[in-house]
């Protein structure tokens, strides 16, 4: 990066990190932010999306749409996360594969299990195994995003279902003595008012989401946990330029300064949003601001 | 009709079976040098590395590396994430089991202990291992007490701390750390364990392990292997 960095064993302490903080090594480590926020940025709404089907189906009129939405939450809330994590991602994965193998080779005669191997026609592989390293990460990501939602959609549903519930029913019936129909009272009347009841228990899934990030190493994502305890670890004289004992205590000091200033952020931005979302409510905190402003 | 659809579905499998040559993914842990390592770059370094590079060139393969972290290495091969095992993997009856080894590329080397003072108690004591290594397997056997962990830095650290007696692993991996730590030695007798290591593939994959152990025995044969040894250190030559 610098061009003093050429022989770092010679160099003072201040420009010895400035080159230690420039290697290739260590810029996986900044990367590594840069996935996990993306990742938080599309399971979020993508947790809430699930979170919103399955609530939609849990309370619906139709029995086995009902059935599909209280078995979803029920199931995926009962199950460990990890246990869902390792178990998913690789049934997920032979899912897809089994499926496109199903269509891109009708002729294949051996069989797909072989022992202990999966085995599906190369035209069948996913990613195929020609692409490029980056398709591979990116693959790996999405199905890391799809677990994500739908484990967190999952608890996402059970907030909004009881949230749905909490609105007062004497306004949907206020709505149909005017002659809403069933869906004008849902999109105009149940869910404006649903949100200030949801929020609490949604910035707790938010809060813990942004903590369980680490689970994503056990999708082979390589994230920022992933990469503190590899780069703290102790660096030997013959495999680098840059020598140092065990630092992993620096690196996850980093991490933990990370994630409450993350916490802090998020915890600001969800009370403001509160704020908002009680204007004009019938709760105790929609009575105290009318009262503020009056 | 009939020969026309059967020719193309010849065709097919045959055109199927040459893409499958086109990559071959290389899967090591990138945690253990000198076997493999990710250097200053943020790429795979180390012995196996410049191994599995040559092997891919011999054996007219076109060949990328992927890390994964050792615990789930098996699975993700078996599951058909990468191609083949290059990580330093003994060759083990039980491993055999779920996949297959080429030929081994070094042969059976010594494991060690590592520990603070040369008095520790190795036949009754805390010993370190990184989980599903032989060397883990080895003490769980012996009657000393196992300290597991992910990660082979993270059993020099528990030895360091005080957590562990010592740690049993790969002399060839213990070595620079004698070296570089004025603290740390070599306690005990050497333990000979597994029978050398090997590139891991899936069973069903045999062209594969015919390939890689054509290359590695051309390797063998023109002293080229054996240089390559002597160059990371990383075990006793052919």
């Amino acid at each position: 990066m610098f061009s003093f960095c050429a022989d770092p064993s010679a160099l003072s302490d201040a420009r010895w990190f400035a080159c230690y903080l420039t290697t290739g090594k260590i810029a996986n480590f900044y990367l590594s932010f840069g996935t996990v926020l993306l990742l938080l940025a599309i399971t979020a709404p993508a947790a809430l999306a699930f979170g919103f089907a399955g609530a939609t189906a849990a309370r619906s009129r139709i029995a086995p749409l009902r059935w599909l939405g209280q078995s979803y939450t029920a199931i995926v809330r009962g199950v460990p996360d990890i246990a869902f994590f390792l178990f998913f991602v690789i049934a997920l994965d032979q899912g897809f594969e089994w499926i496109r193998h199903k269509i891109r080779c009708p002729d294949w005669s051996e069989p797909i299990r072989q022992g202990n191997d999966f085995v599906v026609c190369t035209a069948a592989k996913l990613p195929l195994s020609t692409s490029p390293q980056w398709v591979h990460e990116v693959y790996g990501f999405f199905l890391a995003v799809l677990t994500f939602a739908i484990v967190f959609g999952a608890f996402a549903a059970n907030v909004l279902y009881g949230a749905m519930r909490a609105v007062p029913h004497a306004q949907l019936e206020t709505a149909e003595a005017y002659g809403m129909t069933h869906r004008q009272c849902f999109w105009r009347i149940l869910i404006p008012q649903m949100w200030v009841y949801a929020l609490p228990g949604l910035s707790n899934l938010w809060m813990v989401l942004i903590k369980a990030t680490p689970l994503l190493f056990l999708l082979g994502v390589e994230d920022i946990v992933y990469w503190a305890r590899e780069l703290g670890g102790t660096a030997n004289p013959r495999f680098t330029d840059y020598p140092h004992g065990d630092w992993r205590m620096w690196f996850f000091l980093g991490l933990l300064i990370f994630y409450l200033g993350f916490t802090r952020v998020s915890e600001l931005v969800l009370q403001r949003l509160m704020n908002r979302l009680t204007r004009g409510q019938a709760t105790s905190g929609g009575e105290r601001q009318r009262k503020a402003r009056a | 009709m009939k020969q026309l659809i059967l020719t193309a579905a010849v065709l097919a499998v045959s055109a199927g079976m040459a893409s499958a040559q086109d990559v071959v993914r290389l899967g090591t842990e990138g945690a253990y040098p000198p076997w493999n390592f990710i250097n200053d770059a943020g790429e795979v370094a180390g012995f196996e590395r410049e191994l599995g590079d040559e092997l891919c060139k011999r054996a007219e393969l076109t060949c990328e590396w992927v890390t994964n972290d050792w615990d789930s290495i098996i699975p993700n091969l078996v599951s058909g994430n990468y191609d083949v095992i290059i990580a330093g993997m003994s060759i083990t009856d039980e491993r055999d089991e779920v996949i297959d080894f080429s030929e081994n590329y070094t042969p059976p080397d010594p494991s060690a202990y590592l520990c603070t003072d040369a008095g520790a108690d190795i036949a009754g004591g805390v010993i370190a291992a990184q989980t599903g290594t032989i060397q883990a397997g080895y003490v769980a056997e012996s009657g000393a007490t196992l300290l597991e962990f992910a990660t082979p830095d993270e059993t020099i650290a528990a030895v360091k701390n005080g957590e562990a007696d010592a740690v049993l692993a790969d002399k060839s991996y213990l070595a620079p750390i004698v070296e570089s730590e004025a603290d740390l030695g070599f306690c005990g007798e050497d333990v000979a364990l597994g029978g050398g290591v090997g590139l891991g593939v899936r069973e069903s994959d045999t062209e594969l392990k015919d390939k890689l152990t054509a290359a590695i025995q051309s390797m063998k044969a023109d002293g080229s292997l054996n240089a390559l040894i002597a160059k990371w250190e990383v075990s006793s030559t052919f």
